[in-house]
């Protein structure tokens, strides 16, 4: 009945990498991205830590070929530079051969240089062309256009579920028929507005982040960008493509709680990862890896842990939260573990949870610890996002 | 201390923007959060830079807040013995 | 199948809705504030305190939209915005900037993430359904509307809630018209700005009250040859342009769009064509106000001269909505009478 929506092709560049098999080399050598920030200044240099892309603006800049008169800000070139792996591994050479569409997702947009240029604009005319570059918008129409895209093309901004809720529509519109192909992903860069932002609540640790631990106290920012390929699975199995894994179920739901705050007993969270399970048409017991949220932050990882012990009962799956990894990337983040997730399944194994050492007193969760090979088949996917919005996606094999 | 509990009033009004509520209307007993003002946990993080910005006091855990503003009272006499400013 | 039905409309816009037929004026400011009415009427004083003039709009607008189509709680809320919390973004950059990263306080940046409108509709309803924000320039609003109609039409979801939110600011104003986007002394030839919220209540339920039917909706991010695409569309959906019996357009007039504007008017040669943005201004979300104007159009079966490009008052069973800026977020919204 329902299209089969099939992953043909992945990209990503963050802390940890500047390609897929870089991110997956450090994940399972146990290599982090964490460390002081060195992009630019700021007041808060040495109370920091944050998951920094080993690129410069001018590296992306040379690698995407781009004219000197260009407008992407870091945002738009992390996002270019992750689209174009996502093609290649996908074989797409003319993006209209098929009808295709665009959903890209950010938080930051063009913040990083608003931030730098905000009352220079008034002085300066050589960086105007900067202006049209800060609206959320901006960065998708720039790689539609560097990749000659003409469909349909959209920007997600729900701040951390962004990326999700992308694979999600793209799901969405191969399975009515809106669209045979679909890249999806997300894409945010460091900037001192989300620095300061997320130090104001109180929820940057000074060292490095403990997802799941007793003790742990907050989230380490960081920046990356990914996208995958969804195609229909019989136009991918028409054109010969390999299939590296299927976008099997996804679910979306509202805290309705607080701002930013997540409900005690982890209400959305509970609800998306309840919708997903029903749309992949699957039991709980058939996740054998749960890539967490867990951004170590005293509220999350206690919303997040009571609701998949709602969802899974006393049978919660093997868990991690890779956040040790990468730091927390915002919008990319639901991308980035999609691409983790997608690995898992190909590779059959479960990342670690770095820097665990003591459960939490609430209940009974103990997150994997090490790398380990296992049996994957199922994979289950979990951001929550700033307004309650939660998302949930499940990858299978 | 009774300026500083007026002071303290008329910044909790303007920095929460509480529009509808006069110095009057506070008492300086009067139970901030919950049930009384009615403020929440974001108004006790903008209370805390208030802390620092206006008086010079530096509050490392946000949960330290949930007893200094209980109400003006305590407010005051936090403010009065750790005033750097 | 199910059919979507228009069930209620709200809407905050730079002339007083409300005004009689005929009273509306093209706008002559390069930015112009919305009407604003009194928010206590709606939204308790204590929440208001902390919202931004988007959320406000966004929480006024959309309970208008509900109250209309008798739904308390909607199954979902998608909205489209351009700029999302402008200035609660410009408040807390500058307290970034001025105060050299000191004493800044939350409550802006809280308020700045670009679903705060839909977040705090959520929250104030006790919605826990399905809510996204789409953030794409021209063709935000259209994408939460094509959102909400196919999970209406996929049996998915009842009643949706979706809308479109853009707030002007102070620093942005003058960034953008810095970049020749808004009119000013710099470029006189750049279009008029303005703000506004519109909210609609989708249905998969015909009322007393419906307003129309949602047939379709399309987006593309740049269209070659918009006679074909518009033909192929129309066709899909078993019609043709003869059939169109009115055409509502989002022209802005700034001079980049003349010949992408051109190129859309001469498909639909001897139709009746609506226009709006010369009464309620250019934003990313101002073509949602379109919608709702052909909405009113095809209830009331008439409209005020004010609105009429070309052609006159007719039959209105179908109406096609077409929009775009600077020849890209090309979108078409069919809709037809509620049957």
């Amino acid at each position: 009945m329902s299209k089969r929506v099939a992953i043909t092709g992945m990209g990503i560049v963050s802390a940890i990498g500047n390609s897929v098999a870089e991110n997956f080399d450090s994940l399972k050598n146990g290599k982090i991205g964490i460390g002081k920030i060195s992009l630019f200044e700021t007041r808060h240099q040495n109370e920091i830590l944050v998951g920094e892309v080993k690129m410069s603006n001018v590296e992306l800049e040379n690698s995407l070929h781009l004219p000197h008169s260009h407008n992407y800000t870091r945002t738009a070139l992390l996002g270019a530079f992750a689209v174009k792996q996502a093609l290649q591994q996908a074989n797409i050479t003319d993006c209209n051969d098929k009808k295709t569409a665009f959903i890209s997702s950010t938080s930051v947009g063009g913040m990083d240089f608003t931030e730098k240029y905000f009352y220079e604009y008034f002085e300066n005319t050589e960086i105007e062309r900067f202006i049209t570059s800060h609206d959320a918008g901006h960065a998708s129409h720039e790689i539609a256009e560097l990749i000659g895209l003409e469909g349909l093309v959209t920007t997600i901004s729900t701040a951390c579920s962004s990326a999700a809720n992308a694979i999600m529509l793209g799901a969405r519109l191969i399975k009515s028929g809106r669209a045979e192909r679909v890249i999806v992903g997300g894409t945010d860069a460091l900037s001192k507005f989300t620095i300061n932002g997320f130090k104001t609540l109180m929820i940057l640790s000074d060292t490095y982040n403990t997802p799941f631990d007793d003790n742990r106290k907050g989230l380490n920012l960081g920046e990356a960008a990914a996208y995958l390929v969804l195609e229909a699975e019989e136009v991918a199995l028409a054109a010969g493509k390999n299939i590296l894994a299927y976008v099997a179920g996804y679910g979306n739901a509202n805290d309705a709680f607080h701002q930013t705050a997540s409900s005690e007993n982890g209400d959305g969270a509970y609800l998306a990862m309840e919708k997903a399970l029903k749309v992949a048409q699957i039991l709980p017991e058939a996740v054998d890896y749960i890539n967490a949220h867990g951004t170590a932050t005293p509220n999350n990882d206690l919303s997040e842990g009571r609701a998949l012990i709602r969802a899974f009962g006393d049978k919660v799956p093997a868990f991690s939260s890779t956040k040790a990894f990468t730091g927390h990337t915002l919008a990319a983040a639901a991308a980035i573990e999609a691409v983790y997730s997608v690995l898992a399944i190909q590779n059959q194994c479960i990342y670690p949870n770095l820097n665990f050492k003591t459960p939490m007193q609430e209940f009974h969760l103990i997150p994997e610890t090490k790398f380990v090979s296992a049996p994957i088949k199922t994979v289950l996917s979990n951001s929550f996002g700033f307004g309650g919005n939660c998302s949930t996606i499940i990858f299978t094999k | 201390m009774e300026n500083l509990k007026t002071e303290l009033k008329e910044k909790i009004i303007d920095v929460l923007n509480l529009e509808d509520i006069a110095v009057a209307d506070i008492q300086d007993t009067d139970a901030l959060f919950g049930d009384g003002l009615g403020l929440d946990s974001i108004d006790a993080l903008e209370l805390i830079v208030l802390l620092d910005k206006d008086y010079g006091i530096k509050l490392t855990d946000p949960k330290e807040g949930k007893v200094i503003f209980q109400s003006i009272n305590t407010m005051a006499e936090y403010i009065t013995t750790h005033r750097t400013k | 199948m199910a059919k979507c039905f228009i069930n209620g409309i709200g809407v905050i816009a730079a002339q007083d809705v409300l005004l009689p037929t005929d009273q509306f004026s093209t706008l002559n400011e390069d930015v112009n504030l919305a009407v604003e009415p009194v928010y206590k009427e709606l939204i308790a004083p204590n929440l208001i305190r902390r919202m931004s003039k988007g959320v406000k709009m966004g929480i006024y607008a959309s309970q208008v939209a509900l109250n209309e189509a008798n739904v308390t709680v909607p199954d979902a809320v998608i909205t489209g915005t351009g700029l999302g919390c402008i200035e609660d973004s410009e408040k807390f950059l500058k307290g970034i900037l001025d105060n050299d990263e000191q004493f800044l306080t939350p409550t802006s940046f809280i308020q700045s993430t670009h679903n705060t409108v839909g977040a705090q509709i959520a929250l104030r309803l006790q919605c826990k359904g399905y809510n996204f924000t789409y953030v794409n320039r021209d063709s935000s609003f259209e994408m939460a509307l094509l959102d909400g109609l196919m999970q209406i039409k996929a049996d998915e979801e009842q009643n949706i809630l979706v809308g479109g939110i853009d707030e002007v600011s102070d620093h942005t104003i003058k960034l953008l018209q810095i970049a020749e986007i808004i009119r000013s002394e710099k470029n006189k030839n750049a279009a008029l700005y303005a703000e506004g919220a519109n909210f609609f209540a989708l249905s998969n339920t015909k009322q007393e009250n419906t307003y129309a039917e949602v047939v379709d909706v399309i987006i593309c991010n740049q269209v070659a040859d918009v006679n074909t695409w518009i033909t192929e569309f129309l066709a899909k959906n078993n019609t043709s342009i003869s059939e169109v019996d009115a055409v509502v357009m989002g022209i802005n007039n700034t001079e980049v769009n003349v010949q992408y504007n051109q190129s859309l008017l001469a498909v639909f040669q001897h139709k009746t064509i609506l226009h709006y943005k010369h009464l309620i201004g250019q934003f990313d979300t101002a073509s949602a106000y379109g919608l709702g104007l052909a909405a009113q159009y095809m209830k009331h079966k008439k409209v005020s001269d004010n609105f009429i490009y070309s052609g006159s008052i007719g039959s209105v069973q179908q109406v096609l909505l077409v929009n775009q800026n600077f020849g890209k977020d090309y979108s078409l919204v069919l809709l037809k009478e509620a049957n």
